[in-house]
């Protein structure tokens, strides 16, 4: 079979799923839907495999197929068709994708047991999955952005899943309103380019583009900017970013492949894919540089303050994409998409560590009230420390070699990116700080009643409620289940963390700087068009980068330590100390009450006044009320004939036939 | 006699008949009014009849009474059933047929 | 001649205060007479018109049947003509001034050169020796079976449909009770079936 049909395969396999849970949902029992779901994201992963084996078939050169199965429209100019590209990186996307996604869903399977809703939240499941890969595979700009469009649907129903939670449904409007920005900016793009370049197909776009626009053309860049707009909204850059933090309303493994491992990583990948388009807009390239790089600091400061244990990661989440951006927006292409994939895996294994703490928790997610899991879930908690590692860019650990590869990049292109790598290695000691920060207070210390209760053997039952308001819930359909799970106690939890541990540890095998360069190799044949594909920096200088990296985690790690366990009460007397400082970082950078005044005020203000005056007095009054007032005058003087008298009717009649006979006596003389 | 003269009595009887039909209110009466018009119908016909020399008008005229005489007695049969049913006989109360 | 002329007019004013006594006439039985008083001075005037079968028609159906039964009818029915609700002014105001204005249209049409075709004095009715007459039965019974043989039989199967007609509106239905009867109470109460 020919690499594209396993690229149509992986599309399938997913929708297949979809169809069977979301038709059948009332025939299958138990547990069902959920394997059905694994299986069928399982297979994609198959196919994703069969697709990479037959693409390295192929020589190097050849190794961009497309296959189109329908053409929705042709007309003189262009064609719009249903085409995927099976191409190094949509094939290295695919794997990730699908990876990461079958052992997430491995993981829900145990996780989300005893939810009513649990048939419909695998379906959702699989209809994101196709979304995404539907998204990475793209051959085009219609279908890109139909893949994107679907994501960010997807990814509504995820969020707002246990819709009866209202800070949930909230959060769900909220992060499809801002993916709809990401969204109209993306359709604008690609109008600016189909207008110049008269094609939406990828590869003729970009073999065209250098003769349609000059060099840093005003439409190119304005088009390149819309595109970084939608990678934002996507992603979760400054400033669309207030959506993310919020998210974490949905359940736990939603968290961790939605927003750790695929859909917010669909922003780097727009960034990577158009790179020609970003290497002819250089000013567009250096604003996604610079916004990368701002919001990876101001992320790893909130995560500092924040006590939500799902939010940090979620912060996390948002700074280290802030590396990939910066990096792709670089030109570091091969390091970018690497630390996207060890991201993927370590930030998924950190929420799913993370969604096992919540079940001991019995749902409570802040991380005041959490210590000393150390010994009641061992698991856990090696593999929330592997992840938290690799997060940190320990040295030989996946992130490690990733992280410090996008800053010896920066610092090899010179100017002024040598200060975006400074600001990255600063990024990089937060990052370690906090992800230890985590790792210390949930695990290390005292233990808390529900960690001295699972020691015992049972786990904690809590009064269901919102974790975030703390008002009580009512557990019914849409609701979390009954029941917690907690990863020691499921197999299927235990064997979806296990790989992803492993591969935090070993993933950084396949780009080891001057030993191994696999990813770099592989993912040539799209990038060998690039400027700056002569410009990697020396193997000596790599490793100098590594080494820092490597100093500053431990750095991190140990600052860390010293905090929290060392001196348990430093972190109070910080806080105490610049209580205005935690304030400001606690609240976001106060984001989210400047949108609320710039946006949502005056949009609701406007609403209102719309539909007091606008819509009631104008419309209903004037313009529907005059219409049907005018009929209604107009009818009931046309009534006002018909009284039902018989003499009136005669005498119209006699009317009638005097006025006829004048007429005729008129006309005949 | 000019001929003009007994179009002219027609058109006066029907002119009478139809203030008639329209003044009073008895049904009955109403009807009768009717028969005025048609009467005065009946005399132009026959006036025209006389004047062409053919008897078509005159056959008209016979069909016409024909007609009259039909019409009087369904009318006369709806207000036999009207007084039956203790309507009053008044044109002005029956008034359903209204918009 | 002025036989003639004087029997016109004898019969035409005879036929003008019939009508007007039809439309002014309160009691309802005065109507009916007047407008049998019309009836003859108008078979006079057919006579004038040398119209014989349709003056004897005149006088034996119309005056002679139709007439009497609704003098039968008004009999049944009752005499003065008391308005049960005060005169509305309008209709009885514009009534008469439509219909004058329809009879001023119409003798403008018939007097002034409007209507050139007025032959002023008829056709000449001279027929051979063995043809029928002018307006005597003969012609009009030819006519009838000949000509108009249609009309004819719509015209019977019409009176066919009145006669009918009548049958069913008037015949009584039960229950139904006379006003002139006195209503009994009812002695059994209804059955009321749900």
């Amino acid at each position: 079979m020919s690499a594209t049909s396993y690229g149509w395969l992986v599309l399938a396999f997913p929708v297949a799923g979809m169809l069977i849970i979301s038709l059948g949902w009332r025939l299958l029992p138990g547990r069902l839907p959920g394997w059905i779901g694994t299986a069928a994201i399982f297979l994609a992963f198959l196919a994703s495999i069969g697709a990479l084996v037959d693409l390295l078939d192929h020589p190097e050169e050849e190794r961009q197929l497309v296959d189109s199965a329908w053409t929705y429209a042709a007309t003189a100019d262009f064609s719009a068709d249903l085409a995927i590209l099976v191409d190094p990186l949509s094939v290295f996307m695919c794997l990730v994708v699908s990876g990461v996604s079958f052992l997430i869903h491995l993981y829900s399977v145990a996780y989300m047991g005893g939810d009513r809703g649990y048939a419909r939240y695998f379906a959702y499941l699989n209809f994101f999955v196709f979304s995404m890969l539907l998204l990475v595979l793209a051959a085009n700009f219609l279908i890109l952005i139909i893949g994107w469009a679907f994501v960010g649907a997807a990814s509504y129903l995820l969020i707002s899943y246990w819709y009866q939670r209202e800070t949930a449904v909230r959060a769900g409007i909220k992060a499809f309103v801002i993916n709809v920005i990401g969204d109209v900016a993306l359709v604008v793009a690609t109008f600016l380019i189909l207008d110049h370049v008269s094609s939406l197909d990828f590869l003729t776009v970009f073999e065209g583009a250098d003769r349609a626009f000059g060099d840093n053309d005003g439409t190119l860049i304005a088009a390149c900017l819309l595109l970084l707009v939608g990678a934002f909204a996507k992603s979760a850059q400054l400033p669309l970013h207030t959506w993310l933090p919020d998210a974490m309303e949905g359940p736990t493994p939603v968290s961790a492949l939605i927003h750790a491992a695929t859909m917010v990583t669909a922003g780097v990948y727009l960034i990577a894919r158009m790179h020609p388009l970003f290497e002819l807009a250089p000013t567009a390239a250096d604003v996604g540089a610079i916004i990368g790089c701002a919001t990876l600091l101001f992320a790893g400061t909130v995560a500092l303050a924040v006590t939500d244990l799902k939010r940090v990661i979620a912060y996390s989440t948002i700074s280290q994409i802030g590396y990939m951006v910066m990096g792709a927006s670089i030109a570091a292409y091969g390091a970018g998409l690497f630390h996207l994939m060890t991201h993927a895996f370590f930030k998924a294994l950190l929420f799913m560590a993370a969604g096992s703490v919540i079940g001991a928790m019995a749902g409570i997610q802040d991380m005041d009230r959490m210590g000393g899991f150390r010994r009641a879930m061992p698991f856990t908690f090696i593999t929330f420390t592997v992840g938290a590692l690799a997060l940190a860019g320990f040295p030989l650990t996946a992130g490690f070699f990733s992280k410090d590869e996008i800053i010896a990049y920066a610092i090899n292109r010179g100017d002024w990116y040598v200060a975006l790598a400074m600001l990255g290695y600063v990024g990089a000691f937060l990052t370690a700080f906090y992800a230890f920060r985590m790792v210390f207070r949930v695990f290390l210390g005292e233990a808390v009643p529900e960690a001295r209760e699972l020691e015992q053997g049972h786990l904690a039952h809590g009064e269901p409620m919102n974790p975030m308001t703390g008002e009580p819930e009512d557990t019914d359909v849409g609701f979390p289940g009954p029941e917690h799970h907690v990863a020691e106690r499921a197999w299927s939890m235990k064997a979806a963390m296990g790989p992803l541990a492993l591969l935090s540890i070993v993933g950084g095998v396949v780009a080891i700087p001057g030993i191994s360069d696999i990813l770099e190799k592989f993912l040539e044949p799209t990038f060998e068009d690039s400027r700056f594909h002569d410009t990697a920096p020396t193997t000596g200088a790599e490793v100098w980068g590594l080494v820092a990296g490597g100093v500053i985690s431990i750095l991190g790690i140990g600052l860390a330590w010293w905090v929290y366990v060392r001196e348990p009460g430093t972190a109070t007397r910080l806080r105490e100390r610049f209580a205005w400082l935690h304030r400001f970082l606690v609240n976001k950078w106060y984001f989210d009450e400047l949108y609320e005044a710039m946006f949502v005020r005056p949009a609701a203000t406007i609403g209102g006044f719309s539909r007091r005056v606008i819509e009631t007095e104008f419309v209903q009054g004037t313009i529907v009320g005059g219409a049907t007032g005018i009929v209604r005058v107009g009818t009931s003087v046309a009534r006002a004939v018909q009284t039902g008298y018989l003499r009136l009717y005669a005498l119209f009649l006699l009317l009638g036939v005097a006025a006829l006979t004048l007429y005729f006596l008129i006309t005949s003389s | 006699m000019d001929i003009t003269w007994y179009l002219v009595l027609s058109a006066f009887v029907f002119a009478i008949g139809a203030a008639g039909v329209i003044s009073r209110r008895n049904p009955l009466v109403v009807l009768l009014c009717l028969e005025l018009m048609l009467n005065a119908g009946n005399l132009a016909l026959v006036a025209f009849s006389r004047m062409h020399g053919g008897e078509a008008g005159q056959v008209f005229a016979l069909v016409v009474m024909v007609i009259a005489a039909c019409e009087v007695v369904i009318g006369l049969g709806i207000i036999v059933a009207m007084y039956r049913n203790r309507l009053p006989i008044d044109v002005d109360e029956m008034s359903e047929l209204r918009g | 001649m002025w036989f003639e002329q004087v029997l016109f007019f004898i019969a035409g004013i005879g036929a003008l205060a019939g009508a007007l006594g039809v439309v002014l006439l309160q009691n309802p039985f005065y109507s009916v007479l007047s407008l049998v008083g019309h009836l003859l001075g108008l078979a006079v005037l057919f006579l004038l018109l040398n119209a014989e079968f349709i003056a004897a028609a005149q006088v034996v159906v119309y005056a002679g049947a139709v007439m009497v039964l609704y003098l039968f009818v008004v009999a049944y029915i009752g005499g003065a003509d008391e308005p049960l609700r005060p005169e509305s002014g309008g209709v009885a105001l514009f009534g008469p001034l439509f219909a004058l204005a329809i009879a001023v249209e119409l003798c403008i049409a018939f007097i002034a050169s409007g209507l050139q075709a007025l032959d002023t004095r008829g056709a000449d009715v001279a027929r051979p020796e063995n043809a029928d007459q002018f307006g005597s039965p003969g012609a009009i019974g030819e006519l009838l079976l000949t000509d108009f043989l249609l009309p004819f039989e719509a015209a019977s199967f019409l009176l066919l449909v009145a006669a009918v007609g009548a049958v069913v509106l008037a015949r009584r239905r039960r229950g139904l009770e006379e006003p002139s009867e006195r209503p009994e109470p009812p002695t059994e109460t209804l059955e009321v079936r749900v």
